[in-house]
């Protein structure tokens, strides 16, 4: 498509019906409409979202300017590497978090909203009488080398090579600055499964799996604590939303002799005469 | 070859003060020897010279170029001029020095450091030889100030006992007056004949107008009266006493002290084309060697007593030195006579000293003669000669300067009969408060001779005391020697000269006479009860307090008003510049909120501004 | 087309990244902001550079690019670090080094 749009504004000649000022309203809107979104939304990941769309309009319009490396670039690096980095990053630092609304440095929204039209005016009357030549054509740059690819790489490799190397001087540094700043230095080796079992059995706290409701009970519905040998009720039998509700259904006299019953066939407690001995 | 006799004592002093305590054990032998070195090679060239005929003797040796301004035509040579006046300057400087440094052996051996004491004699003497080989005023100032740095390192050789330090503070600010005095002779001297060396201003004083001869005279006497301890600069010689006992001997006694004698002598061209200026050296002579005697008479610290004698005695050189051509060799005379007789009783005072405990009052002296023989002896001999008796040394040299301020006015001449007597007074006072009476030791005092290398220079130096003026002025042999130099008038007194000899002898026996009647008892303590002359001879005739209420308050003043102006008005100012300052950082600071958001507002609304100066030029 | 056309837009989205430095605390869109402005200089210079009829624009714009990538590195890097010790992303928690 890029290409595409390119090509038509190519070939407008003066007087023509050109597409280039559609593409451009239909592009800048688009552009100024994700940048306004970036500054409104409260979520930071609809921010991104925001300017990710600002930066392929961005794109577009590099494109139309007879600037395709710049656009595709633009592309790639922009929406693809550097607004996925953001996305990550904000994975890690947690989503959710949205800015609270109140502004806490005195004065701050009122005199930022002031200073931004005032730059917004200021450029506007500024930038909009730059250019008063004729707006030149590419082409011949382009095509001293080719294309418009092989034009900037000319100068990359050629004029601007010292500042090529430069960056990328600054590239690495930044690579390995990175890893500096976010590396967190172990204090402790790392624990293995085992490690971890012992600590959590270590605890003392009830590991197993819990009793289901229902046993040595008449019913097995969750409502109806399961129970022990000797009659009375396991706690952790019932689920926690139905001891909160309340609904527990109450033991009556037959489960209980039923559960003596069982148990004194097991052997697991004593018969009530011999208690009685005792 | 004349410069190894500095080089040698200059050599010895370098490397003991260079190398420290590493020398500690040989020092002052190579002092001693670097001493004995000197005085042999200027014996030698003494010998060479007396072979010489008269006019052939003085010889003059350019060491090197010093100092070379080829476009003004102004060249300064290091250059020594040997001659009669310069050699016999060396012999004495040399003779004296190296026995007292031999003495020093033996007076110094209880001290922490001797090698630094040897060191700065050593320093001593090479700056005193500069300054009388010097051919041209500049050098020998270099000597002058070599001199006087020796003297106040050796004052404050003691530095830890307070008085000494302060002592040597202000020998060294005294004679900065006199500096001072010379310093502008010299820039005069240049100004007017574009030359300092002696010869040049000889030549050139004899046709130049009055008031040049009158400066540069007074100047130079100004310079003297520094450095030889004459009023109004003689205040710093009593308290210079400080130092320790063969210093005084040698620096403030025999040598240091005469060097104003020998420059008013050297420049005696200037001197004799100038009447005013000769005047002002008479009578600045004559004052000094009165005030000296009186302050003599009254102390009982015996070498400040004999301080007192040293500027006394010499008064009557620099007095001689103003009469004139009848007066330079007489001078020289008693300067020469005056080292050793002075030298020999200095010597005695600090073989007391050692004796008895460092203790300096006479009068706890007394009964010395049984157990200190040969320094009472050689004292003695010192005694007769200073008051002059004949055949003794001081005689023949007091004698003809009586003669020759006699011939020059009845006032000079009333000075020095006044105070020949006077020198009898004190001096047989010093005699009967330590030798004659009673002892009257501390109880921890017992006395005993000192060592052979103290006893020695003494005795050495007595012979010369007794013998010296005999020999020196037999035939008229040193005012032939020194006549090509300083010239030679013979004085013509309007009485006869016996009859001037049986006056003086009176004098001198009167002030004997008084001198044994007042001392037969003598107190332990001071008395306090006595006449006003006596009290302001205590108090060195009030020269200190001249001193301190026309110099040293109002400077004070000076300083506290100072201090008071730079505290209220400058700092005030600086201070208020500063809490102005920081009253002002107090308040900005509070824009710094640390908030980065605040910061960028500060950005945006400066990048803003310049958005709309940016579009204001270009409407 | 006028090329001033696309000047203006640029002024208008650096504008807004500039307000969003401005008001948006946390960190994450503060840097939003920040690179929103850089685009908004590339859009200048692509501009520029068809103007001219030359590529250095272009080369221009590809370096901000470049460094810009750099920048955003660092910058999260920063970010995260901060909170981890912080456990906020706040660019207001941030105010130590002040008066």
């Amino acid at each position: 498509m890029i290409p595409y749009l390119l090509k038509l504004a190519e070939v407008s000649t003066p007087g023509a019906i050109s597409f280039e000022p559609l593409v451009f309203w239909l592009c800048g809107g688009l552009a100024v409409i994700g940048a306004i979104g970036m500054l409104v939304s409260h979520k930071a990941v609809h921010s991104a979202l925001w300017v990710a769309l600002t930066m392929i309009n961005l794109a577009v319009l590099y494109a139309l300017q007879s600037a395709p490396f710049l656009g595709v670039a633009q592309v790639v690096v922009y929406t693809g590497a550097v607004m996925m980095l953001f996305l990550f990053v904000l994975m890690i630092v947690g989503v959710d978090a949205a800015d609270s609304l109140v502004e806490t440095i005195k004065g701050q929204r009122r005199i930022a909203i002031l200073a931004g039209v005032i730059l917004v005016v200021a450029l506007v009357i500024l930038l909009g009488n730059s250019f008063s030549i004729q707006t030149a054509d590419l082409v011949n740059a382009d095509s001293a080398y080719g294309g418009n690819v092989q034009g900037i790489a000319a100068l990359l490799f050629g004029k601007y090579v010292l500042i090529f190397e430069l960056t990328s001087a600054l590239l690495i540094t930044a690579a390995v600055g990175a890893m500096v700043l976010a590396h967190k230095e172990r204090t402790a080796p790392k624990k293995t499964q085992a490690m971890l079992a012992r600590e959590l059995f270590a605890s003392g706290t009830y590991q197993g799996p819990l009793p289901t409701p229902g046993v040595y009970a008449r019913h097995n519905s969750v409502d109806t604590p399961a129970l022990l040998p000797d009659g009375s009720v396991s706690e952790i039998s019932l689920p926690g939303p139905i001891v909160a509700r309340g609904v527990v259904k109450k033991i009556n006299q037959t489960d209980l002799d039923g559960v003596q019953i069982i148990s004194e066939g097991l052997g697991l407690v004593a018969s009530e005469n011999e208690e009685g001995d005792k | 070859m004349i410069a190894a006799v500095i080089a040698l004592p200059a050599l010895s002093a370098a490397v003991l003060l260079s190398f420290g305590n590493r020398t500690n054990k040989f020092g002052p032998l190579l002092a001693i020897f670097a001493s004995t070195g000197s005085f042999l090679i200027g014996l030698w060239h003494f010998l060479q010279m007396v072979a010489r005929p008269a006019e052939e003797r003085p010889a003059l040796t350019t060491v090197y170029e010093w100092l070379a301004v080829p476009a003004a035509g102004f060249k300064i040579n290091f250059a020594l001029q040997l001659d009669q006046l310069s050699i016999s300057f060396v012999l004495l400087i040399t003779f004296v020095g190296t026995l007292i440094h031999i003495y020093s052996l033996g007076y110094m051996s209880h001290d922490e450091n001797p090698r630094r004491f040897f060191a700065y004699l050593n320093l001593f003497v090479a700056a005193m030889l500069l300054l009388v080989l010097a051919d041209n005023y500049l050098l020998l100032y270099v000597g002058w100030e070599g001199v006087g740095l020796a003297s106040y390192l050796l004052i404050g050789f003691w530095q830890h006992k307070p008085t000494a330090a302060v002592a040597a503070k202000k020998a060294f600010v005294a004679n900065r007056v006199g500096d001072f005095g010379l310093s502008l002779a010299i820039m005069t001297m240049f100004i007017v004949f574009g030359s300092v060396s002696f010869s040049d201003i000889n030549s050139g004083i004899v046709g130049a107008p009055a008031w040049v001869s009158l400066t540069l005279g007074l100047l130079l006497l100004l310079a003297a009266c520094g450095k030889s301890a004459q009023f109004p600069l003689q205040s710093w010689l009593l308290d210079a006493m400080e130092g320790p006992t063969p210093v005084s001997a040698l620096i403030h006694a025999a040598t240091m002290v005469t060097a104003g004698v020998y420059l008013i002598v050297r420049s005696a061209s200037i001197f004799n084309a100038s009447e005013i200026a000769q005047t002002a050296v008479v009578i600045t002579g004559a004052i000094s060697l009165l005030m000296g005697a009186i302050i003599g008479a009254a102390k009982d610290d015996i070498k400040k007593s004999l301080a007192g004698s040293t500027m006394s005695q010499i008064g009557y050189m620099v007095l001689a030195a103003g009469l004139g051509p009848i007066g330079y060799v007489f001078a020289i005379l008693h300067l020469i006579t005056h080292g050793f007789f002075k030298a020999v009783m200095f010597l005695g005072a600090g073989s007391i000293m050692h004796a008895t405990n460092d203790n300096v009052d006479m009068r706890r002296y007394g009964g010395l003669p049984k157990v200190m023989f040969f320094t009472t002896i050689t004292f003695f001999i010192g005694y007769l000669a200073i008051i002059g008796v004949p055949p003794f040394a001081g005689f023949y040299s007091k004698d003809h300067i009586i003669e020759a301020a006699l011939s020059h006015s009845w006032w000079a001449g009333a000075a020095v009969l006044f105070g020949a007597g006077l020198t009898a007074f004190y001096m047989t006072r010093m005699m009967m408060m330590t030798f004659v009476s009673k002892s009257r030791w501390h109880d921890d005092v017992h006395p005993h001779e000192s060592p052979l290398s103290m006893v020695l220079p003494m005795i050495v130096l007595s012979v010369g005391a007794a013998t010296m003026g005999i020999l020196l002025t037999r035939n008229h042999i040193f005012e032939h020697w020194l006549e090509p130099i300083t010239g030679f008038v013979k004085p013509e007194p309007p009485l006869p000269i016996q009859t001037i000899t049986t006056i003086t002898l009176s004098v001198v026996a009167i002030g004997v006479l008084i001198g044994i009647w007042q001392n037969i008892k003598i107190a332990k303590v001071a008395p306090v009860k006595v006449s006003f002359v006596v009290k302001a001879a205590r108090k060195d005739l009030y020269g200190d307090v001249l001193n301190e209420t026309l110099l040293m308050r109002p400077g004070q003043g000076l300083t506290k008003s100072l201090n008071i102006f730079d505290n209220a008005v400058v700092d005030g100012f600086v201070n208020g510049l500063g809490l102005f300052v920081s009253g002002i950082s107090a308040r900005l600071r509070r824009s710094e909120t640390g908030y980065v958001r605040s910061y960028a507002m500060s950005i945006v609304l400066g990048t803003a501004l310049l958005i709309i100066a940016l579009l204001m030029v270009r409407i | 087309m006028n090329p001033n056309a696309y000047l203006v837009l640029s002024g208008i989205i650096f504008s807004i990244g500039a307000i969003g430095v401005l008001l948006r605390r946390n960190a994450i869109v503060a840097f939003m902001s920040v690179e929103l402005m850089l685009n908004a200089a590339n859009l200048a210079f692509v501009t520029g550079s068809r103007v001219w009829g030359t590529l250095d624009g272009q080369t221009a714009a590809f370096f901000v690019m470049v460094v810009a990538a750099a920048e955003v590195v660092v910058g999260l890097a920063i970010i995260i670090t901060i909170f981890r010790t912080r456990n906020s992303a706040s660019v207001d928690e941030a105010s130590l080094l002040r008066w």
